[in-house]
C-alpha cells in the first residue's frame, strides 16, 4: 500500500474494543500519535487508520475505510511514520481512491520523494496576495464576482441544483485560457453519486483536461471515513503540483457536506462534547486546515484556486457547514433555487454572493478601468430591481412608479441576458462587459451613480454608438 | 530557575499528560519530546501533569522527554518590536520563513528580538541617580516615530552605578543597578514579562478622550475611549475585516497591535503587504512605523490562539508603561474561545453551552479588563492606554451564542453588523439600531470643544434613522407614496444621513478618513436641512419637490469633499433653494388668505 513506505513495523493482535470506526489496542509500545496503522481483517482485507489517542501502552486507532467486519482478532501494524504520498509529475492524469489505491488499472505510483498529508501550512509572511484575474468564462462570476488565482471561493448549493455541471464549465473554461502556461486540474469527490463522477470525467475527457488532472475518488458508496483523508490527499498533490512544479492548479472538492458529515461520525465515535447539530466544536479548525491550503506563494510562479461544493442542508446558510465554510473562505457563490426554477443557468444569485479578492484582481492594467464600478453599479440595480419585484407582489406591478417599474424590467432583463448563459458558452471579460453596459443603458444616466463620469463617457454605449 | 524533567504518558491531540515534572505549576512553559514543542502546564493531578501543546503533535511517542522551564511562558519586550510579523508564541514569521521556507516547521525555536541588530540607546539618567520600577533610563529611536523607552523592569529599584551611551543589541548591558541589598543588576534593552499575567500600574484613570478612527458610524454614534473596549460582531460577509483593518489603519493611537487570531492567511498576507505602503494622516510617515502584527492563522495550531491573544496584550500594556495610547485589535476573539473550548473538551471538563467551558466568561471579561488608561508605574507618572477592540464571528449570526452575548456584557461599544446591509453594499454595515457605546457622556467634553450642539444632533439624527426604519416598514406594505408628508421628510432624511453620513466608502481617497471637525459639521447640516425642511412641509410644500433640488442630492456626496467651506458652501446652495421654495409657498399662500 503506497500511504507506508514499507511493510515494516510490528503487529499487534490485542485489539480490546471496537467501537465504529475506532479501534482500541492495549500492549502497545512505542507508539507515534498520528501514526499510520496498517490493520488486516480476519477475512485477510487491509485497511489503513491513524493513531488519535495514546494513553501509555493504550492506543486509540481510527480505520479509514470498511468498519464492517472490524473484529477483535484484526493484526494491527504500527508503520512508525504518519501518513504520506509519493510525488512526482506522473500523477498528473491518475484517478485514485480515496485511501489513494489506483483506480485506473495502472501501477501504483512511484514518487521522488514520499510528503506528509496532514500537516501543511504556509507561514503567513511567505504567502504572497492573490491578484490575477482568473477568467472563467460565466458572466456573473467574472463580471460581479470575480476570481483570483489562489483564492478560494465555494458554491453554496443544494441538491438537485447544477452545482456540477458549472464546476464542470470552470474547470473547462477557466484552463482553456491558460493554457500557455501549465495548469492541473485537481479533482476530489467526497460521497458524490458515481453519475456525478461520470459526468465529471466526461467532460474532462472531451476538452483533454483529463490528461491534465488528478482524481481522488471517494464516491458515495465508498468507506464514509475514506473522505478525512481524500482531500488531504489532493492538496498534498495540488501543492505538489502548484509549488514545486510551477503549476496553476485548480482544486475541486466536492461535496464538502459529505466530509464534514465524515468528521462528525468519528466524533461521536469518540463520544466528543459536540457544539451545534452534532458537529463536533474543532470543526472551524479542521475545515482551516483543508481550505487554507489553497493560495500563492512569494516566489513561487505556481497557485492553487479551490472551489468546494457544498450543498446546504435543507438550503440553510446558517447550518454549520456553510457557516464555518463562508468564515474560512475568500467570499462564496450562492445558488438559488428561484432563478433554477426560472430556467436560469447558472442560477448563481449575485446578491448574497460575494468575492473577497475581486477588488484585487480586476481594475486598470488587470482587467478594465469600468469594471469594479460597473459590478457596483449592477449589484445595486439588480437589488432596486428585486425590491420592485417583491413589492410589486404586494400591491401589484401597475401600483409602481415608473422608476420602480424600470428597475423591475431591468432585473427581468439582468437575469435572462446576464446571468443566464449557455453552459458551453465561454464569455471573454469584455463581452461580460458590453452586455452589463446594455443593461445599465436600459436606466437613466444620472442614476448610474457608482459609476464615475469619466467612465460613463468612455464606455457607455449611448456615447460609443456616436 | 531549576529544570524539570519528566516523561509523556499521553497524546490527545493538543493534549499531553505527562508524569515526573515535579514542581510543576499552572502556567509554567514546557518542552514536550524530542522535538521540543512549546507547551503550557494546564492541569496538576498528583504525579501527572496535562500540558496544552502549541504545535502540532504528530509522531509524538510516550516515553519521550518532557522539560519544565519553571517559568511561565514569556513576552520577550525591547526595541525591535515595531513592525515585526509574529506567531501566536512571539516568533518572527518573517525570520521562519528564511529559516524553514514557506509551510511552518515545528519545534523550530528563535528569539522574538533580533540578536544582530544594533540600537542607538540615549540615557536619561546619570550614575549616582536613584531609580524605581517603571522609571525611564533610556530611549531608543526604534521607528521615525515610535521612541522605545527603556524601562526600570517592575521590581527593581536601587541606584544606577553605571551607564552607558551609544550602539547596543538588545542582550548588551547597558546600565549597572545597586539594589538596596547590595546586588549589582545589569539592565538591558530586552524584558520579559508573563503574558497571563497583566502587567502592574501605579492607578486608573478616568477615560476621557476618544479613540478617534475617522469611521464616522464609530466616532460620531458609536465611540470608543481611549482606554475602553469595543466589540465588533458579525456573521461572514459582513464586512467585519475591512472594518477592523480601517480602525487599524487610522485610529490615532501611538501604537497598533493587530492580533490575526485564527483568520484567513490571505487576508493577512493583504494586511502584511499593503500596510508597508500606506500613510498615516496625522504624521505623514508609514503605518507600519507603529504597528506590530500578531499572525496566527486559522491553521496554526488551535492552541497558540489562546496564546497569542495574551501576547498582543502584553505587548500593548509594554507600550503603554511607556506612556502611549495603544489599540489592539483581535480578529477574532470566536476563534480565542474556540481554542478555551478545544483544551477544555480534551480534559474532559463538563462543559456549559455549546460546549465551551463554564468559565469562558471570566476569560472574557479579564482578557477586556486589561484594557485601560492608567498611570504607569515610574515617578514621571506617565499616562498610557490600552483600547482592546474584539472581533467577534458569531456561527450562523446569531447573537444569542455564548461568545457575542457574553462580549456584549464586558464591553463600552458594540459595533453590530448587519448582513443586510451588506448586501445592500451598505459599508461599514454597523447596524445603528442594533449597536450602542458607552462613551457618549464621558466623550462629551471633546466633541463640544467642536461644536456645543454636538450631543444634541447625535441624538436627533439617531431618532430620525429609528423612526424611518419604523416608517419603513410601514412604506413595505402600503408603498412611501401613501405616507404624509411629514412621515416621507423623516425617509428622505433618513436616507441623507444614512448615504451622505454612515456609509463611508474605504476605498475613496477622501472618504476612507474623516476628521472629526468633518464629521460634526456634516452631521450638523443634515439636521438643520431637516429643521428647515420640516417648515416647508407645514407651508404644504411636498416632499417630491424638496427631493427634486439638485443641491439636496448633493448632500449625499458631501462626505467626499475635503475642504470644510466646501460643505458650508454646498450648504448655503441647500439653503438658497429652501429659502426659495419657501417664499414661493408663502407668497401662495397669502394669496389664498387674500
Amino acid at each position: 500500500m503506497s500511504l507506508a513506505r514499507e511493510k515494516a513495523g510490528p503487529v499487534y493482535r490485542t485489539v480490546r474494543e471496537v467501537r465504529g470506526p475506532l479501534l482500541v489496542v492495549e500492549g502497545v509500545k512505542g507508539v507515534r500519535y498520528n501514526e499510520l496503522v496498517e490493520v488486516k481483517l480476519a477475512d485477510g482485507t487491509e485497511i489503513i487508520g491513524t493513531v488519535l489517542d495514546v494513553y501509555e501502552n493504550r492506543v486509540v486507532v481510527q480505520v479509514f475505510g470498511q468498519t464492517e467486519g472490524l473484529s477483535l482478532d484484526a493484526a494491527v501494524r504500527f508503520t512508525g511514520d504518519v501518513m504520506r504520498i509519493p510525488l512526482s509529475e506522473d500523477l498528473v492524469g491518475r484517478i485514485f481512491s480515496g485511501s489513494f489505491r489506483p483506480l485506473d488499472g495502472l501501477p501504483e505510483p512511484i514518487g521522488y520523494e514520499r510528503r506528509e498529508i496532514f500537516v501543511s501550512v504556509i507561514n503567513p509572511a511567505a504567502r504572497e496576495p492573490p491578484s490575477e484575474f482568473m477568467q472563467t468564462g460565466i458572466s456573473v462570476i467574472d463580471g460581479m464576482n470575480a476570481l483570483v488565482r489562489g483564492q478560494k471561493l465555494p458554491i453554496f448549493s443544494e441538491a438537485g441544483l447544477p452545482h456540477n455541471i458549472m464546476a464542470a464549465q470552470i474547470a473547462r473554461q477557466s484552463t482553456v485560457l491558460g493554457s500557455e502556461e501549465e495548469f492541473a486540474v485537481v479533482f476530489c469527490a467526497m460521497g458524490i453519486k458515481h453519475e456525478e463522477y461520470e459526468y465529471f470525467r466526461r467532460e474532462f475527457e472531451r476538452t483533454g483536461a483529463l490528461d491534465r488532472s488528478v482524481m481522488i475518488l471517494n464516491l458515495a458508496d465508498d468507506p464514509i471515513i475514506e473522505r478525512i483523508i481524500a482531500p488531504r490527499i489532493a492538496l498534498t498533490i495540488a501543492e505538489y503540483l502548484a509549488f514545486d512544479l510551477d503549476m496553476h492548479v485548480l482544486a475541486i472538492l466536492t461535496d464538502m457536506t459529505g466530509y464534514c458529515e465524515a468528521l462528525r461520525s468519528i466524533s461521536i465515535a469518540r463520544e466528543e462534547v459536540p457544539a451545534r447539530k452534532g458537529y463536533p466544536g474543532y470543526m472551524y479548525s479542521d475545515l482551516a486546515s483543508i481550505y487554507e491550503r489553497a493560495g500563492k506563494i512569494k516566489g513561487k510562479k505556481g497557485s492553487i484556486t479551490m472551489m468546494p461544493i457544498l450543498t446546504m442542508p435543507g438550503g440553510d446558510i446558517t447550518h454549520p457547514i456553510p457557516d464555518l465554510t463562508g468564515y474560512i473562505t475568500e467570499g462564496q457563490l450562492i445558488l438559488s433555487r428561484e432563478l433554477h426554477g426560472r430556467g436560469i443557468y447558472p442560477p448563481v444569485n449575485p446578491l448574497p454572493s460575494l468575492s473577497r479578492l475581486m477588488k484585487d484582481g480586476v481594475g486598470p492594467r488587470r482587467t478594465r478601468e469600468d469594471h469594479m464600478e460597473v459590478a457596483n453599479q449592477l449589484y445595486m440595480a439588480y437589488a432596486e430591481g428585486v425590491r420592485a419585484r417583491d413589492l410589486a407582489r404586494i400591491i401589484g406591478e401597475l401600483s409602481l412608479s415608473d422608476r420602480e417599474k424600470r428597475y423591475l424590467k431591468f432585473a427581468e432583463e439582468f437575469e435572462k441576458r446576464f446571468i443566464n448563459q449557455g453552459v458551453y458558452e465561454n464569455r471573454p471579460i469584455e463581452k461580460t462587459l458590453e452586455i452589463a453596459w446594455g443593461l445599465l443603458a436600459m436606466l437613466p444616466e444620472d442614476e448610474l451613480v457608482r459609476i464615475s463620469e469619466e467612465n460613463i463617457r468612455k464606455y457607455h454605449p449611448r456615447y460609443r454608438s456616436a | 530557575m531549576s529544570q524539570q524533567v519528566g516523561a509523556i504518558k499521553r497524546i490527545n491531540g493538543s493534549l499531553v499528560v505527562a508524569e515526573g515534572l515535579r514542581g510543576a505549576r499552572t502556567g509554567d512553559a514546557v518542552y514536550i519530546g524530542e522535538l521540543r514543542l512549546i507547551g503550557e502546564v494546564v492541569r496538576i493531578s498528583g504525579d501527572l501533569v496535562a500540558l496544552q501543546c502549541y504545535e502540532d503533535t504528530s509522531g509524538l511517542r510516550p516515553g519521550e522527554p518532557v522539560i519544565g522551564t519553571g517559568a511561565p511562558l514569556m513576552a520577550e519586550l525591547g526595541p525591535g518590536l515595531i513592525g515585526e510579523i509574529f506567531d501566536g508564541l512571539e516568533r518572527s514569521e518573517i525570520e521562519l520563513w528564511k529559516l524553514t521556507g514557506p509551510f511552518i516547521r515545528r519545534g523550530v525555536r528563535i528569539a522574538p528580538l533580533r540578536r544582530d541588530r544594533r540600537w542607538g540607546f540615549e540615557s536619561r539618567v546619570k550614575p549616582g541617580d536613584e531609580v524605581e520600577e517603571g522609571d525611564v533610563i533610556g530611549v531608543v529611536q526604534e521607528s521615525s516615530v515610535v521612541e522605545h523607552r527603556i524601562l526600570v523592569p517592575v521590581g527593581l529599584r536601587g541606584v544606577i552605578e553605571s551607564i552607558e551611551e551609544g550602539s547596543f543589541t538588545v542582550d548588551d548591558t547597558i546600565a549597572v543597578l545597586v539594589a538596596p541589598d547590595g546586588r549589582r543588576i545589569p539592565l538591558k534593552l530586552v524584558q520579559y514579562w508573563p503574558v497571563r499575567i497583566p502587567r502592574p500600574y501605579r492607578e486608573r484613570m478616568p477615560i476621557d478622550r476618544p479613540l478617534i478612527t475617522g469611521q464616522r458610524v464609530i466616532d460620531t454614534f458609536f465611540p470608543v475611549a481611549k482606554g475602553g473596549t469595543a466589540a465588533i460582531p458579525g456573521g461572514f460577509g459582513s464586512g467585519k475585516t475591512i472594518t477592523l483593518q480601517q480602525i487599524a489603519k487610522w485610529s490615532d493611537a501611538d501604537i497598533v497591535i493587530y492580533i490575526g487570531c485564527g483568520e484567513r492567511g490571505n487576508e493577512m498576507a493583504d494586511i502584511l503587504t499593503h500596510f508597508p505602503e500606506l500613510e498615516d494622516p496625522r504624521t505623514g510617515k508609514k503605518l507600519i512605523e507603529r504597528a506590530i502584527f500578531i499572525a496566527n492563522v486559522s491553521n496554526l495550531p488551535v492552541a497558540a490562539r489562546e496564546a497569542s491573544v495574551y501576547m498582543g496584550v502584553t505587548i500593548a500594556e509594554y507600550f503603554r508603561d511607556q506612556g502611549y495610547d495603544v489599540a489592539v485589535i483581535i480578529d477574532s476573539t470566536s476563534r480565542w474561545a474556540e481554542a478555551l473550548r478545544d483544551i477544555s473538551g480534551r480534559l474532559e471538563e463538563i462543559p456549559a453551552e455549546e460546549g465551551y467551558p463554564a468559565y469562558l466568561s471570566e476569560r472574557i471579561a479579564e482578557l477586556y479588563e486589561r484594557a485601560g488608561r492608567v498611570v504607569a508605574l515610574g515617578r514621571d507618572r506617565r499616562i498610557g492606554s490600552v483600547t482592546i477592540m474584539g472581533a467577534v464571528s458569531p456561527p450562523g449570526g446569531d447573537f444569542s451564542e455564548p461568545v457575542t452575548s457574553t462580549t456584549m456584557r464586558f464591553v463600552g461599544a458594540l459595533w453590530a453588523l448587519d448582513t443586510e446591509l451588506a448586501y445592500r453594499r451598505h459599508f461599514p454595515a454597523i447596524n445603528w439600531l442594533r449597536s450602542f457605546t458607552r462613551y457618549v457622556e464621558v466623550l462629551e467634553d471633546f466633541w463640544v470643544k467642536l461644536d456645543p450642539q454636538w450631543r444634541t444632533y447625535r441624538e436627533r439624527a439617531l431618532a430620525i434613522l429609528e423612526e424611518a426604519s419604523r416608517l419603513e416598514e410601514i412604506a413595505r406594505v402600503i408603498g412611501e407614496k401613501a405616507l404624509p408628508n411629514d412621515q416621507r421628510l423623516i425617509l428622505l432624511t433618513a436616507e441623507i444621513i444614512r448615504e451622505g453620513f454612515l456609509v463611508q466608502n474605504a476605498y475613496h481617497r477622501v472618504d476612507t478618513y474623516c476628521p472629526p471637525e468633518r464629521q460634526v459639521k456634516l452631521l450638523k447640516i443634515m439636521i438643520s436641512f431637516y429643521d428647515f425642511a420640516s417648515e416647508l412641509i407645514k407651508l404644504g410644500v411636498p416632499v417630491d419637490r424638496i427631493r427634486g433640488l439638485k443641491s439636496v442630492m448633493e448632500l449625499l456626496r458631501l462626505k467626499e469633499r475635503e475642504e470644510l467651506e466646501e460643505i458650508d458652501a454646498a450648504y448655503e446652495r441647500v439653503r438658497g433653494d429652501l429659502e426659495r421654495l419657501k417664499a414661493e409657498y408663502e407668497a401662495a399662500g397669502v394669496m389664498r388668505g387674500a
